[in-house]
């Protein structure tokens, strides 16, 4: 292997007075942990379930429900438990480990623990959303109180939390527009949504899904949203356009309020995708730009966890002549009880059963409350300003270009291209970003559509400090000079993680996949099912 | 099992124009002019470059080539296993002296010989020499680009990523083909004052968007098929009609959803009728497109942009003449078709027309809309 031998030993003084080096000598943790299934052993207890009170009412448990035989549940004590957990954990680049502002699109920031302290008390988590209304009347105001947070932040007149995620939200954005003009009876005639390239490609997927055309702009020759093609394509076909701002690349479009102009005058609808609304937090407000709807995914501008993909949370925001077409139920308040509201003929439906994720609804609840309004733009200008000086310090990193608008600054993220670096070297994004692993920290590729080549998208939100920022860039321009100078130390990365490349293919064979214990014993281990 | 071959023929003399200004070198003069005037060959030391980074990426294929500067130099070089075949030379004198027919009996001999995959180095002369001498011949062939201009969509974008596809393809990971244009400079519009370029034939590449990008985990694939979506989107356009067809794989493959078999290269006008189409001219010139048409019938022109140039009109398709335009109503009965990869693969740069007619170019330039898929439409670009 290259250069990335142990370090020769030093006494403990010179280690004492050694200066710290620049880039961390980093190696993960293997444990080589057995799957829980394989651990523990017959006896073994970590809790005692009392027996159930039989004088407590409980609803009675279909047949068919029931099990003929107790599961194949490991039986462990606590403390081995945990020592299981902890080491997996180890194992990975966890959000709260490493300086993740190379995920992509994803707007990593700190979830702060104290809110997981509300989503566990008891009582949120012993709630079950088929109690009665009186009973929940406390989450119904946090929810109601929510939507009021969210109507202020947006400036528009009626939100809803029923969406199960971002896309969710854009999809309910979209199925409001459907029922709008078909109350209208102008559906048959307006079939074509309008986005653009760099618009998150859920508004394209949604628009499609939900039976429209979808028309996507390309960049002008500025690198700009093209206002000229928006001419060219709105007409009386037009139903809407769902539009990010700033876009992925993180790119503000200067001409948003003479978009929304134009496809207003064509009788069509605009939809604001509030994905990267972290950088404009109470700064500007798509009511403020003309918008009709707009959306907020709870798990990026309002600092839920991501939870490797789900239970994320998705907000709608409309103006009064779109409410009546909200999903339901909504949360309703008479200003002495809340209640939940399903009698909406209108509506567009259930997104979800019942309603919203409650625990990331109560998290982004006491990340508002505890900022306020003033924290929330603070929150912004800080994510903007850590974005810049990012840019700053990688722009100086040779094989790195900004393309498109080029030259004129980005809001919250930038999209990299490496194609430079690529050209001369033939190492790839992707092997710059396993080398990056070498060194403690997460660049993954979240870059949809791929029309960037080679891209690198960092958004480095408010969470992180100057010095976070320093090594991250240090990490990047270490890790481009040894694509120059030794490219195959990259190309072979990572050296120092537990597990090396993962093999792809797997992915796209259904007879390798082993999402449980049982597929785990009949496919890879032979046994019969 | 047995060690791939992989074949290599270089044109020693590709390139040796561009540096001092004496475009490319097709014929015996200009080679010997260009090196009289201090340039210095390149195509065999960018083969290696291809040759070691298939060797660095772990391959140990056997390099079946011709002898000294047509391949055997740079196998070497590279150090990997050669195994030389005997390929005829003209006798040219002079230090490289080589000529497009010792290019044709090199890659007859190579492949002769059996190889996976074909490499070639030189530019678009040399891609038309391969295509000449392969006449249709299925082999896998891929071009190492150390020539002037490079038209032709047969080449890896440098010799690195040459070295990358092809041990990508050795090491079984790239599965897919598809055939290329192989475009060179038009020598008679040259003459008339004006720089075109012309299509010549059709090789098989490794369909590897490296471009583009790569193939990223739990991303969808880009190479799933369009073409059936485009057609249903064509057919909701266009109605019942006449279209008269450009060249390439996207407008063939959209005809072939539509039940017709069209041509390749050519163009041709086909009759669609309640989502059918049938050929009913093939491989037409300007004069049997315009006996076809029929003014009591709606008619459409059915192009997709070269791919990486964005030519849409005016390359590789003359026959559709501005009088063929016209006759199709001009703006409104031009229909683009294209993936979204190839419209990626522009980087931003605008869709290109050059119809000789000035007045033409100018009512097609602004914005066009390009059927990308099934409900599918981007707005993009067009200058003149």
């Amino acid at each position: 292997m290259t250069a990335h031998t142990t370090p020769a030993p030093v006494s403990p003084d010179q280690a004492r007075i050694a200066p710290k080096p620049a880039l961390r000598r980093f190696h993960q943790a293997s444990w080589d942990e057995k799957l829980i299934f394989e651990l523990g052993s017959p006896g073994e207890r970590g809790v005692l379930v009392p027996e159930a009170d039989p004088a407590l009412p409980a609803p009675e448990l279909p047949a068919a429900l029931r099990r003929a035989e107790p599961p194949a549940l490991p039986e462990m004590s606590q403390q081995q438990v945990l020592r299981h957990y902890l080491r997996l954990s180890q194992e990975n680049l966890g959000a709260d480990l490493n300086i993740d502002v190379g995920q992509g699109t994803c707007t990593m920031k700190y979830s702060p623990k104290v809110n997981d302290r509300f989503v566990r008390d008891p009582r949120i988590a012993a709630l079950h959303p088929l109690q009665e209304e009186e009973t929940v009347q406390g989450v119904l105001r946090i929810i109601h109180e929510l939507e009021g947070l969210l109507k202020e932040i947006s400036g528009m007149d009626r939100v809803s939390l029923q969406p199960g995620a971002g896309s969710a939200a854009i999809y309910t954005n979209v199925a409001m527009i459907r029922a709008y003009f078909a109350a209208r009876g102008e559906l048959e005639q307006r079939d074509e949504v309008i986005t653009t390239i760099f618009s998150h490609p859920s508004n394209a997927a949604c628009a499609k899904t939900a039976g429209f055309k979808v028309i996507t702009l390309h960049p002008d020759a500025d690198g700009y949203p093209d206002i000229e093609a928006l001419k060219a394509a709105v007409g009386p076909r037009t139903a809407a356009l769902l539009i990010t701002n700033p876009e992925d690349t993180g790119i503000y479009n200067p001409r948003i309020e003479e978009f929304v102009r134009i496809v207003h005058e064509a009788g069509g609808l605009c939809s604001y995708d509030q994905a990267n609304a972290n950088g404009i937090l109470g700064i500007t407000r798509a009511r403020d730009a003309g918008f009709d709807l707009c959306h907020f995914n709870l798990h990026k501008t309002f600092s839920t966890p991501h939870a490797c993909g789900g239970p994320a949370a998705g907000a709608c925001a409309v103006t009064a002549d779109l409410a009546p077409y909200l999903p339901v139920p909504t949360v309703e308040f008479d200003g002495e009880r809340y209640r939940l509201d399903d009698d909406r003929p209108e509506s567009v439906g259930k997104m979800r059963p019942f309603y919203g994720v409650v625990p990331n609804l109560v998290r982004a609840y006491a990340w508002i409350m505890s900022l306020g309004a003033d924290g929330l733009r603070a929150a912004a200008e800080t994510a903007v300003l850590n974005n810049n000086y990012l840019l700053h310090k990688v722009r100086q990193i040779p094989g790195v270009e900004i393309p498109y608008a080029e030259g004129r600054p980005r809001v919250e993220q930038v999209r990299y291209s490496w194609r430079k670096l690529y050209e001369d070297t033939g190492v790839h994004s992707e092997d710059l970003g396993l080398r990056a692993a070498d060194f403690g920290t997460h660049y993954w590729t979240s870059h949809h559509p791929y029309v960037v080549p080679e891209p690198m998208t960092l958004e480095p939100t408010e969470s992180y400090t100057r010095a976070d920022l320093d090594e991250y860039a240090a990490i990047l321009a270490e890790v481009a000079r040894e694509a120059y100078e030794e490219p195959e130390t990259v190309r072979t990365a990572p050296h120092r993680s537990t597990v090396h490349r993962v093999r792809p293919e797997a992915l796209d064979d259904p007879s390798t996949w082993a999402v449980s214990w049982r597929a785990y014993r009949r496919k890879i281990l032979g046994e019969p099912s | 099992m047995t060690r791939p071959r992989v074949g290599l023929v270089v044109n020693p003399v590709a390139g040796l124009g561009g540096r001092v200004g004496l475009g490319g070198t097709d014929g015996p003069e200009r080679p010997r002019r260009a090196l009289e005037l201090g340039a210095v060959p390149r195509a065999s030391a960018r083969a290696e470059e291809a040759l070691a980074e298939i060797r660095a990426r772990g391959c140990a294929p056997v390099i079946v080539t011709a002898p000294g500067a047509m391949g055997e130099e740079a196998a070497r070089g590279a150090g990997l296993d050669v195994e030389t075949v005997p390929a005829p030379r003209s006798g040219v004198p002079g230090p490289l002296g080589t000529t497009a027919e010792d290019t044709v009996a090199a890659v007859r001999a190579v492949v002769a010989a059996g190889v996976g995959l074909l490499l070639f180095a030189g530019g678009d002369g040399t891609a038309r020499d391969v295509a000449r001498a392969l006449d249709g011949a299925p082999c896998v062939v891929l071009g190492v680009p150390t020539g002037v201009k490079m038209h032709s969509a047969v080449f890896a974008v440098g010799p690195r990523a040459a070295g990358e596809v092809a041990a990508a393809r050795l090491g079984g990971a790239a599965p897919g083909v598809r055939d290329a244009e192989v475009m060179d400079r038009d020598e008679e519009a040259l003459r008339a004052g004006r720089t075109a370029s012309r299509l010549y034939g059709w090789l098989t590449v490794p369909d590897v968007p490296a471009r583009v990008q790569q193939r990223k985990t739990g991303s969808a694939s880009a190479a799933y098929d369009t073409s059936g979506g485009i057609a249903a989107e064509l057919v909701g356009r266009a109605g019942d009609g006449l279209l008269v067809l450009g060249p390439g794989t996207t407008t063939r493959a959209v005809a072939a959803a539509l039940g017709a078999d069209a041509s390749l290269a050519g163009v041709d006008v086909l009759d669609l009728r309640g989502g059918q189409a049938v050929v009913v001219a093939k491989d037409a010139s300007e004069a049997e497109i315009l006996a076809r048409l029929d003014p009591a019938r709606p008619c459409h022109v059915v192009v997709s942009p070269i791919g990486g140039q964005g030519f849409l009109l005016g390359r590789g398709n003359q026959q559709i003449s501005p009088r063929v335009l016209r006759a199709a109503g001009g703006r409104g009965g031009l229909l683009v078709v294209c993936t979204e990869g190839k419209l990626a693969a522009l980087q931003g740069r605008p869709l290109l027309v050059d119809t000789g007619d000035r007045a033409l170019d100018a009512e097609l330039t602004g914005h066009v809309r390009v059927v990308t898929g099934h409900r599918r439409i981007s707005l993009y670009r067009t200058e003149a």
